[in-house]
């Protein structure tokens, strides 16, 4: 197999690790926002449940979960698992983790802004959800912008893991060539790969920090 | 009818009495500055005052409209809507000025009034220029918060309060965060405000202005009222706690 078509195999399995990255985002972005909500709920039992839920996610393998995301289903509804639910269990999976540190990451900039601009907003009539929307937010995402680069960049790579669930992405196909040709130029063809969008996507969060420059 | 009523107010923290019983009157017009050392209480009244803390007991009318009342010895708060109607008959300049930094000035001074009270853009708009022209601002309104000095910020967010079109206007220590030439311009503002009959009441270290533009001095210390009264009758004082808090600052 000569390098031409390595690499086209492979840019076909990097459109499905292009998925998962960008579904994942989607769905653990808001999620964790919600999270974070409860984690710093003054509800005592939905603050110990969130931080529970945390605490498990980020406390056992990405790999595992995948694994039990998939065959949850069948070993404890006892349903068929079709073939389409695959890739759903990916993205289920990874959105579920991912969302456990976005939430740690939502709370350490929410608790980090002054209690002045709360009170501000108050004394001004805006309402919670107002002032939320309007006034904290917006600085609270130019505050974590940084960590949430790391665990994008992070993402891009943990992608990889799909491989256990046999998902036919980049790093799943390269490794089969990988076997079948016995070499590693095409693992080393995906780590390229990998480092090429995670270039990509470091670029994209310096530009927005750039865009979030506009005051201090 | 008096603007703002207070009636027996009650605060502690923990268990410490912070404030004891605490009953003060504003009428309209009226500039009336509240002085004492630290940890006296002065800001604690100004934030339960304003509805930034919770009062444990008393009253608090605005406008003869009750905010909290007391009932079976607990302090009872209006409903919701009660209290957001409340909370436009006053507005807060803070010790820190507390603007918001991702808003240009401009911002900071029209969302308020068109977000929350539906005032149209454009007429929001035009009060906001009015207000930074009359605080010598006019040419800083596209400019972000941290392009300014702290004389600038501080006039920015009594335009910001302005902008509301507030009843009665509380200063939580307004110059204590400014050196003594940024102290001077912030101060000409208030002045210029007393001169228009604007109903104020200020915390304030600064002695020698709170003599000169108050019609009323409340000097508090440990969390009660020691003594109030006209700036002659305050500054004045035969009382021994008056005369040596006032001397520490005058002489």
């Amino acid at each position: 197999m000569n390098l031409a078509t390595v690499f086209l195999q492979l840019i076909k399995g990097m459109g499905v690790t292009i998925e998962i990255f960008f579904l994942t985002l989607l769905f653990s972005l808001p999620l964790g926002l919600v999270l974070s909500f409860g984690r710093m709920s003054r509800r005592k039992p939905v603050q110990g449940l969130s931080k529970f839920y945390i605490s498990v996610m980020r406390g056992t393998p990405l790999m595992l979960q995948l694994i039990v995301v998939y065959f949850a289903p069948f070993y404890v509804f006892g349903m068929r698992i079709s073939a389409g639910y695959r890739f759903t269990a990916v993205i289920l999976a990874f959105a579920l983790n991912y969302a456990a540190y976005f939430a740690e990451i939502y709370r350490a900039g929410i608790e980090s802004m002054p209690v002045g601009q709360y009170e501000a907003a108050k004394v001004l009539g805006y309402g919670r959800a107002q002032a939320f929307c309007k006034i904290i937010l917006p600085q609270v995402i130019k505050r974590i912008l940084p960590p949430v680069t790391n665990e994008t960049i992070t993402l891009v790579k943990d992608t990889s893991l799909a491989f256990v669930l046999a998902e036919a992405e980049m790093f799943t196909i390269a490794k089969q060539i990988a076997a079948k040709e016995t070499s590693v130029m095409p693992l080393m063809a995906a780590g390229l790969f990998y480092y090429i969008f995670n270039l990509a996507v470091a670029g994209f969060m310096e530009y927005l920090e750039k865009r979030l420059d506009y005051y201090r | 009818m008096d603007l703002l009523e207070i009636r027996h107010m009650k605060k502690g923290f923990d268990g410490l009495g912070v404030l004891e019983d605490i009953s003060l009157s504003v009428g309209k017009g009226e500039v009336v500055s509240v002085i004492g050392p630290s940890g006296s209480g002065k800001s604690t009244l100004l934030r339960c005052a304003t509805m930034l803390e919770k009062m444990d007991g008393g009253e608090l009318k605005y406008m003869g409209e009750a905010a909290a009342w007391e009932e079976n010895g607990r302090c009872v708060y209006a409903g919701k809507q009660k209290l957001k109607e409340i909370r436009k008959y006053f507005g807060l300049v803070f010790q820190n000025f507390n603007l918001f930094p991702h808003y240009t000035v401009m911002k900071n001074i029209i969302d308020a009034p068109v977000s929350v009270d539906k005032v149209p853009l454009k007429e929001a708009q035009e009060r906001a220029m009015k207000l930074l022209g009359q605080l010598g601002l006019a040419d800083k309104k596209d400019a972000y918060p941290y392009q300014l000095s702290g004389g600038q910020q501080q006039r920015v967010s009594i335009a910001r309060a302005l902008a509301l079109q507030p009843k009665i206007l509380f200063f939580d220590e307004p110059t204590s965060a400014l050196d003594p030439e940024l102290t001077g311009e912030v101060l000409k503002v208030i002045k210029e405000l007393a001169r228009e009959h604007m109903t104020m009441i200020i915390v304030t270290h600064e002695m020698q202005f709170a003599r000169e533009l108050s019609d009323r001095i409340i000097f508090m210390e440990q969390g009660v009222i020691r003594m109030q009264g006209k700036p002659e009758e305050v500054f004045g004082s035969q009382d021994e706690r008056v005369r040596e808090f006032i001397g520490k600052f005058t002489s």
